[in-house]
């Protein structure tokens, strides 16, 4: 009988990030039944976050529990991504939540849980890790979403995410056990020497099962068709959560997208190719031309960040190392300009306001011209013009995509691209062109609040000047490819 | 020939139970279908000499998951369903959806073929019991996934409390209009 | 022996229904229950090719995929439980308006 066992301890010094955060959500569940003092949480939390930030690019890298688990830089980027969308959500949680009467300690728990699902989705060197952290990544943000319990939009968007996203779970493992049928085996790297070996390129069955993967994954980043029920759950859930939902989920999804379709099945590019061509088409068209007639400014940023998904689906596309590298460098600097656009919408939340109407943001430049100078660039951003972050990041995408020669695409995105400037622009005439329609209270800044705009500034203001660093560690870590 | 036959019989209660707990109008009558349905998957899964997961299926599936859903359905009012939008709004765009996944699948079961062997056989794994088999595979090379599920597990106790737990103010409102909801009920 | 392509296609007609539930009904009780037929469909799939390629790793995935199953199903609950807690809410107050 084998009675091999790849459990040692020292296994236990590649999951150093993870294991800080996982006692972080357990010590936060503890602090938060035994002391008073609920304004501790939010900066344990922070302080978690970034211990387990600075570990991530000090812990070695390596594969570890037999093949289950990969640190190699590939899922050290795309953790940084994570961590840093959570740092963001916790630092504008801060304020937020006492404005709406939310719960702390286990909000703060269940989104610190979230993340450790995201680093083992993203490092799951097998279909079943994958599955797994996807699952405790979902089911945190489940709950998150229907956190504000007396409103109804709230519940609403979490049953209808819960029920989207369980569906999605079902292809999803329908598809693996096609797939687990065909080859033997749910290792991914073992997955694609068998994909050759036993000559299952072109199999049609193995084809239908990597097609309900792709579709599972199509409905995590909210790509059309599979796209319906993102508007209304990042209507419905709380503001900082969908902030978050729009960074980090997203952000994992797409790792997984990566590393399965280019790792595992790179070889059979020439279907998926296509595939993901006329998805990234369509979730552009469908996110940019819904989100002009919105008039809530939260729903808007929600099909913006459909649009978004459909951008860094082309890297994708491209099928390639320097595709990869480009969606991945463009997931970062989207972290932070979302974060900075909702930074400023959660600001404008107070009693009276929900800061989320267009109608909100009228004669902004007058009464508050800082505010409304910080998401001018903030929107430009997002818009893609030329000297800002949002910018570079389009910009290697839509080379990387040329390269591979998807020329149309490219074309489409372009347009795309243009249609969007006019509804973030219009926010742009609201505030500097438009009379206040209401009297708007003062803006009460909190220390979190200010850490982020702050922090999303100084990332955007740093990605314009200097991108290198940050385009060649995405560049980096595909090398061991 | 006993085993063709024991399959096709659970594979017929099966398919009937499905149908059935997808068509019938009130829920308790679905439950009960699918009550049924997992009794016999736990069936085939013993004619697949899977003893372990077949008492595991009876016990957290229909007896534990099965259950919650119960209560939960004696716990808000049947009669007031909780209902949500259809999400492919047509109803022939659905029933042509879900064929065509059929119709797909069932074309496609023609190219499919086994993949490599493992080194598990039924001899093997009946000299170890599949329990032990079973516990060998999840406490060796599945550890780590294995410890996933203690996370999820623990995600899932605290969400759920969190979000089935009456708040402060709720009880209070619940208490104001106690007595007019009852005579409500009464009149219906 | 039974070939392995008729568990296949039981599981498929199994998916198929929960998928045609899932669609087509409303009550979201019901939903959920078509979401376990879809799971048990792959359940099935794992157990039987797990058990024709004389390898653990299916039926691994089958125990696990069974212990999220009652994971979800407690969220799940527990949402339903919220919504209907605020419908209940929203519908006697607006009953008492109506007696205003």
């Amino acid at each position: 009988m084998n009675t091999f066992s790849p459990f040692t301890l020292s296994s236990l010094s590649f999951l150093g990030p993870e294991l800080v955060l996982l006692s972080v959500g357990i010590l936060l569940i503890v602090v938060d039944l035994f002391f008073e003092n609920r304004l501790l949480l939010p900066w344990l939390t922070a302080a978690g976050t970034l211990v387990s930030l600075v570990l991530l690019f000090n812990s070695p890298s390596g594969i570890v529990f037999g093949y289950m688990y990969v640190v190699d830089a590939y899922s050290v980027f795309f953790k940084m991504v994570c961590l840093v969308g959570v740092l963001f959500t916790v630092l504008l949680s801060e304020r937020y939540l006492t404005t709406e009467k939310l719960r702390h300690g286990e909000y703060y728990s269940l989104l610190v849980f979230s993340t450790v699902g995201m680093m083992a989705m993203v490092s799951g060197g097998d279909l079943i890790v994958v599955y797994l952290g996807l699952e405790l990544m979902a089911l945190s943000v489940y709950c998150l979403v229907g956190l504000l319990k007396q409103d109804s939009r709230s519940n609403e968007a979490s049953l209808k995410y819960f029920l989207m996203g369980a569906f999605s779970t079902g292809l999803l493992l329908y598809g693996i056990s096609l797939i687990y049928g065909l080859t033997g085996t749910t290792d991914l790297s073992m997955l694609s020497q068998r994909v050759v070996s036993l000559d299952l390129i072109n199999n049609h069955a193995f084809l239908v099962g990597l097609g309900l993967v792709l579709v599972a994954f199509c409905f995590k980043v909210a790509a059309a068709p599979f796209h319906m029920w993102a508007p209304d759950v990042y209507e419905g859930a709380p503001s900082s959560i969908t902030a978050f939902m729009a960074v980090a989920p997203k952000a994992a999804a797409f790792a997984v997208l990566g590393r399965v379709l280019i790792m595992g099945f790179a070889d059979v590019h020439i279907h998926w190719g296509p595939i993901i061509a006329f998805l990234a088409v369509l979730t552009m068209a469908i996110g940019n031309i819904a989100a002009i007639a919105q008039k809530s400014l939260k729903r808007m940023l929600a099909y913006s960040s459909i649009a978004h998904a459909g951008y860094a689906l082309l890297g994708i596309l491209a099928g390639n190392n320097e595709g990869l590298s480009a969606t991945m460098n463009y997931l970062f600097i989207y972290a932070f300009m979302n974060m900075g656009a909702f930074a400023i919408l959660i600001l404008l939340c107070d009693n009276k306001r929900r800061g989320e109407q267009l109608d909100d943001y009228r004669g902004l430049a007058k009464t508050n011209p800082l505010v409304a100078a910080l998401m001018l660039v903030f929107l430009f951003s997002l818009v893609g013009l030329p000297p800002t972050a949002g910018f570079i990041g389009k910009f290697y995408l839509l080379v990387a995509a040329i390269h591979a020669g998807y020329i149309v695409t490219v074309v489409a995105a372009m347009i795309f691209s243009v249609i969007s400037a006019y509804y973030y622009l219009r926010v742009v005439r609201y505030m500097y062109f438009e009379n206040a329609v209401q009297e708007t209270a003062a803006v009460s800044i909190s220390p979190g609040m200010t850490a982020a705009l702050v922090l999303a500034m100084i990332g955007m203001i740093g990605m314009a000047t200097f991108p290198g660093p940050i385009l060649s560690f995405a560049g980096k870590s595909l090398i061991g490819f | 020939m006993l085993s063709k036959f024991i399959f096709l019989y659970c594979a017929l209660v099966i398919v009937i139970t499905g149908i059935l707990a997808v068509r019938f109008r009130n829920p308790v009558h679905s439950v009960l279908a699918v009550l049924v349905l997992f009794f016999h998957m736990a069936g085939l899964y013993l004619l697949l000499n899977a003893e372990f997961l077949a008492a595991i299926q009876i016990i957290v599936y229909a007896g534990a998951i099965l259950v919650l859903y119960l209560f939960v359905l004696f716990l808000v009012n049947i009669r007031q369903e909780i209902k949500t939008e259809r999400f492919v709004a047509n109803h022939n765009i659905s029933k042509f959806i879900s064929f065509l996944v059929f119709l797909i699948l069932i074309a496609v079961t023609q190219s499919f073929r086994l993949g490599t062997p493992g080194k598990w056989t039924t001899d093997a794994i009946r000299q170890a019991t599949h329990t032990k088999a079973l516990g060998i595979e999840i406490f060796t090379s599945y550890i780590l996934p294995f410890e996933i599920i203690a996370l999820i597990l623990l995600v899932a106790v605290v969400g759920g409390i969190l979000l089935a737990k009456q708040d402060k103010q709720e009880v209070v409102m619940a208490q104001k209009e106690g007595s007019g909801s009852l005579t409500r009920g009464g009149k219906k | 022996m039974i070939p392995v392509t008729w568990y296949l296609a039981l599981s498929i007609i199994l998916f198929s229904i929960g998928m045609y539930g899932f669609l087509t009904r409303r009550n979201v009780i019901i939903m959920f229950l078509c979401i376990e037929l879809m799971l048990n469909a792959a359940n099935l799939n794992f157990v039987a090719f797990s058990h024709y390629l004389t390898d653990l790793h299916g039926q691994v995935m089958t125990f696990f995929i069974i212990a999220v199953a009652a994971a979800e199903a407690a969220i799940g609950l527990g949402i339903v439980l919220a919504l209907f807690r605020n419908r209940r809410t929203v519908y006697s107050d607006e009953i008492n308006q109506l007696r205003g």
